[in-house]
């Protein structure tokens, strides 16, 4: 039996259960919805402006280095090929894994899960939460870059010789991981239970 | 129907009748329907009832985790929570890194890594890493102890403690200081061939920091804490 079934809500902080009438729960104040409020809508929203800033993220410099007087840029992408060429494979695939993949992954895993949603795809449910969680859990860890460049900046200030500064591709893709993160937020993971013949005709 | 106890993989049970529990609620006044737990993943119903200390109860759909009590968890968490802001004090006071090269030395802290985008447009970065890296962990270490300091004695909460413990919770995910440690090692990688790095006190503190505030966030049971919080029970 779950919650909206019984005409009651539940509180996702702290799980109480009440009746409907309160729009805040009492013991700990989350708002109340027996389902989040155009929860779809809102994934789009943030998931499209996220994705619209990670494109810029990947075309503008991600770090300038000037030697000499010389200034040399590097993309996201291309930070990690020069570490692979000098040889720290791994550190390449960590920053690749971290700046690539785990973005793109995510748009395609929130984009397909509220597809699923709106559309009713007969994917199974459990196999959905999982990838929400894992979505969830792992956004986050894209931020890696960010801090890199914050510490390369910091540390390689040797005036004229070499120093090191932040591109404009930090800004977009900081802001792109934060808009995605909350896009994952505003995604309602009763909604991947739900199904016609079951809750939804309760609206 | 009632709770069983197979070791670490408890599945909740589901009341007899919820809609008959609230058959009564004619009335327009929201009531809460005491001893049940909804799944926040799933929305299924279950009855709240605590799995023996040290295992976990699953939701039984979702097999989401939503009991897991461990003995003297408020006691961890409380001394999790000061030992993590005493340790963010000396990550912030002490260097960070240092770098030194040709007769040239340069020394970082957690400070000039924040301000490093602190130039001209780049100014909201550097209060968002700010943010990431030091307020946010701190402010959930403080909400955390104010939420549950009181409740170690068995004293009822302070004002607002319920109120105070969701928002530590939401903050979560934006508490990166796991992510800042990875991203000083990756960073380490990129600069070993140019120069001599060294590391400083700062980058112990922060990185127990960071292993401490995971190990709180995994050993809280945050159900036993509602109840606590809960004014009706206690
Ligand atoms: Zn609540
Ligand atoms: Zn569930």
């Amino acid at each position: 039996m779950t919650a909206r079934r019984a005409g009651l809500i539940g509180c996702t902080s702290c799980g109480r259960v009440y009746t409907p009438g309160a729009t805040d729960c009492p013991l700990c104040g989350q708002a109340l919805h027996s389902r989040e409020p155009a929860s779809m809508q809102k994934v789009w929203a943030w998931l499209i402006a996220g994705f619209c800033l990670y494109v810029p993220a990947n075309l503008m410099p991600m770090l300038v280095t000037s030697t000499l007087g010389q200034a040399m840029t590097n993309t996201i992408i291309g930070g990690a090929v020069e570490l692979a060429l000098h040889g720290s494979w791994f550190i390449a695939f960590v920053v690749l894994f971290a700046s690539v993949a785990i973005p793109v992954g995510k748009f395609l895993v929130i984009g397909i899960l509220a597809l699923s949603v709106q559309y009713d795809w007969d994917l199974n449910r459990k196999t959905r939460l999982h990838m929400y969680e894992v979505v969830e859990f792992i956004g986050r860890w894209s931020m890696v870059d960010v801090f890199v460049v914050a510490i390369l900046t910091a540390l390689v200030q040797f005036g004229f010789i070499v120093n090191i500064h932040p591109g404009p591709a930090a800004v977009c893709f900081a802001l792109s991981v934060a808009l995605t993160m909350v896009s994952a937020q505003c995604f309602d993971p009763r909604l991947l239970w739900d199904s016609i013949e079951e809750d939804r005709i309760h609206d | 129907m009632g709770a069983h106890s197979e070791a670490s993989s408890n599945r909740l049970s589901q009341p007899a009748s919820a809609a008959a529990a609230h058959s009564s609620a004619g009335s327009a006044e929201v009531r809460e329907l005491p001893g049940l737990i909804a799944c926040p993943t799933c929305d299924m119903i279950h009855r709240a009832e605590p799995p023996r200390s040290g295992e976990v109860a699953r939701c039984s759909r979702c097999n989401h985790v939503l009991i897991a009590p461990r003995p003297g968890s408020i006691d961890r968490v409380l001394a999790y929570s000061l030992a993590s802001a005493v340790l963010m004090i000396a990550a912030i006071y002490f260097p960070f890194l240092e770098l030194s090269t040709a007769g040239l030395e340069q020394r970082m802290s957690i400070i000039d890594a924040i301000s490093a985008f602190s130039t001209g447009l780049m100014l909201p970065l550097s209060i968002a890493t700010a943010m990431l890296i030091v307020v946010i962990p701190i402010l959930r270490a403080l909400l955390l102890s104010y939420a549950l300091a009181p409740l170690r004695r068995g004293r009822p909460p302070f004002r607002r403690a319920a109120e105070a413990f969701r928002v530590a919770e939401t903050l979560r995910p934006w508490s990166m200081a796991e992510v800042f440690i990875i991203g000083t090692a990756v960073a380490l990688v990129k600069i070993a061939g140019m120069a001599t790095v060294g590391i400083g006190p700062a980058f112990w503190a922060f990185a127990a920091m960071a292993v401490i505030l995971a190990l709180k966030d995994g050993f809280m049971c945050r159900w036993t804490i509602w109840q606590m919080l809960d004014p009706r029970r206690g």
